[in-house]
């Protein structure tokens, strides 16, 4: 009997252990949403009066909105460069000996976690040399660096469960390795690279360090703009652009874990 | 032996080694898929992070030599830069662990369904955008924030506690960026314990408490350790949360690195913090390969 009460004992502080890590994970992450709705000129909780005029303080600022149409424009180009370079590489590793395999996979994910920093200081180096600081074009090319290993690596995880013999019996029916490809594999991988795309799309939109360094003047993304402004003070306005980038992690999130369900269903 | 049937062994054989040239070949061919995004990782992240380390070893007239090292090893503010670094980056991962491996146990314990459904409270969190999440601590944290307003209307303090712009808040705001680094790892692997060997064990006559002990928690090590590696890295190098939460007051590396080079133009003594913090971090990825392998972490 005693044993029995000791284990509900045990039972019950690790829910409420639980229950308390999961509340601390999450409400600070969604606090904001209903600040930003205040009606007050300073941050309050809970609002004492509802209003949107922190959204309308975001939609009309011309600053806000050419740093967000930066963002958005950088975002999806990455999106769309890193994608197809990324899926095409994890096919081609894939296929390749597995020493190389080995090798460059180790290579390729390094740089998800090497300090961000050292790649940002690097890559402003870099730039500083090439004329790219403050550019479009460099911003994409920094950030499709950063988001490649995870396409890369997402691709591979879904070619790992993709039976390849499939390919080879298209071939050894007649189709030519690009059409087994593009006709077999790529379908089957389809939620893999689409995972992999919003991965890239997520990296880009949130990237904070590099951007700092690199990016600016009419080029300065989002997260620069946010960066600044916090070091000075808690403008509002951060509440209802952070509500913003909220429901784009959110959409994206819901996709994914749409898209590992379809994937589960289809095995 | 007859001539026809060596004729014919050395056919196949000559067939044997074209194909294998072919195969060979065309495994390069395709190997060159991969070539033009890993270029591009090579170009934009390793070389200039290698040129940089190269300029570490160079003093200000342009001679090889290691005065950066010895500068930052002996100038007192790049110590004090060294150790808060590690305090912060020890009690972050200490903290982590604290609080992931208790939620991770209960989790398992639950139905696959309702642990699913829980998890988002994980997930959400690790897509929002680092920069959110600090924001929302600022205001949290902040002198006339929620929870000083709510523990002094409770009575529990007088003072408004000073929890941003500090170390206490820099800690706060990286364990919430970080628990979830610690917990994906654990999780997966201890969903993937077969909870038959603990009823076994106390089948066996273990007591549930030396069941955990003896059996689940040494099972969970894998898991507990890939999640403390990837904390701890990260937070070595972390920038964001404690630039801001910290107030100015606390200088971690990678401040003192983005300092170094926007505020003084000291690429030298910059690029040899550079090299400490890579070396820190590789290490660590080395450590992390052979426990439990970097793809096994990245690829579910």
């Amino acid at each position: 009997m005693e044993q029995i009460g000791k284990r509900k004992i045990d039972g019950m502080w690790l829910t409420v252990v639980g229950i308390a890590v999961l509340f601390f994970l999450i409400l600070p992450t969604l606090i904001v949403i209903p600040m930003s709705f205040s009606g007050a000129s300073f941050l309050e909780f809970p609002p004492t009066s509802l209003s949107l005029r922190w959204y309308a303080a975001y939609f009309n600022s011309p600053e806000w909105m050419s740093a967000t149409q930066t963002s958005l424009i950088v975002a999806v180009m990455t999106t769309v460069i890193a994608t197809p370079l990324g899926s095409l590489c994890a096919y081609g590793l894939h296929c390749s000996t597995p020493r190389i395999r080995n090798s460059v996979q180790a290579l390729v994910i390094i740089p998800i976690v090497v300090p961000v920093i050292l790649i940002a200081v690097g890559v402003f180096s870099l730039y500083a040399k090439l004329g790219l600081n403050y550019t479009l074009t460099g911003l994409v090319i920094a950030h499709t660096a950063i988001a490649l290993p995870f396409v890369i690596v997402t691709v591979m995880s879904g070619l790992k469960n993709y039976d390849f013999d499939q390919e080879l019996a298209a071939r050894s029916l007649g189709a030519s390795r690009a059409m087994a490809l593009w006709t077999i594999t790529v379908p089957q991988v389809k939620f893999s690279i689409q995972t992999g795309a919003f991965l890239a799309f997520i990296t880009s939109l949130d990237e904070v360090v590099i951007s700092m360094l690199i990016s600016g003047g009419d080029n300065a993304t989002i997260t620069r703009r946010m960066f600044n402004s916090l070091r000075d003070q808690l403008d509002p306005t951060i509440a209802a652009i952070s509500t913003c980038l909220i429901i784009v992690s959110i959409t994206v999130l819901i996709g994914v874990q749409l898209i590992g369900r379809r994937k589960n269903i289809d095995k | 032996m007859s001539s026809a049937e060596d004729n014919t062994r050395a056919r196949s054989l000559q067939n044997a080694s074209t194909l294998k040239s072919e195969e060979y070949r065309e495994r390069m061919t395709l190997f060159g898929l991969s070539l033009p995004a890993v270029l591009a990782i090579l170009i934009v992240v390793f070389l200039p992070i290698f040129w940089l380390s190269s300029l570490s070893f160079y003093n200000a007239a342009g001679a090889l030599s290691m005065e950066n090292y010895e500068r930052i090893f002996k100038s007192a503010l790049y110590r004090r830069t060294f150790v808060v670094t590690f305090q912060i980056s020890i009690s972050v991962t200490v903290i982590c662990v604290l609080l992931g491996y208790p939620l991770c146990y209960w989790l398992t314990k639950l139905s696959d369904r309702t642990a699913a459904i829980l998890m988002v409270f994980v997930l959400v969190p690790f897509w929002t955008s680092v920069l959110v999440r600090t924001y929302a601590w600022l205001v949290l944290l902040q002198r006339n924030g929620i929870i000083n307003s709510t523990l002094m209307s409770f009575g529990i303090i007088e003072e408004p506690l000073q929890l941003a712009h500090n170390l206490t808040g820099s800690i706060i705001g990286m364990v919430h960026i970080m628990l979830p680094f610690l917990i994906l790892p654990l999780y997966a692997t201890m969903r993937n314990i077969d909870t038959d060997l603990i009823r076994a064990a106390i089948g066996l006559g273990s007591s549930p408490r030396g069941a955990f002990w003896r059996v689940f928690f040494p099972m969970s090590l894998p898991g507990l350790f890939a999640g403390i590696v990837l904390v701890f890295i990260l937070s070595l190098g972390f920038y964001v949360t404690p630039a801001l939460l910290g107030g100015g007051r606390v200088q971690m590396l990678a401040q003192r690195i983005e300092s170094t080079i926007t505020v003084y133009s000291n690429w030298g003594a910059a690029s040899a913090l550079g090299v400490v913090l890579l070396l820190l971090a590789l290490v660590m990825i080395w450590l992390m390969n052979r426990v439990f392998g970097l793809d096994k972490l990245f690829m579910r």
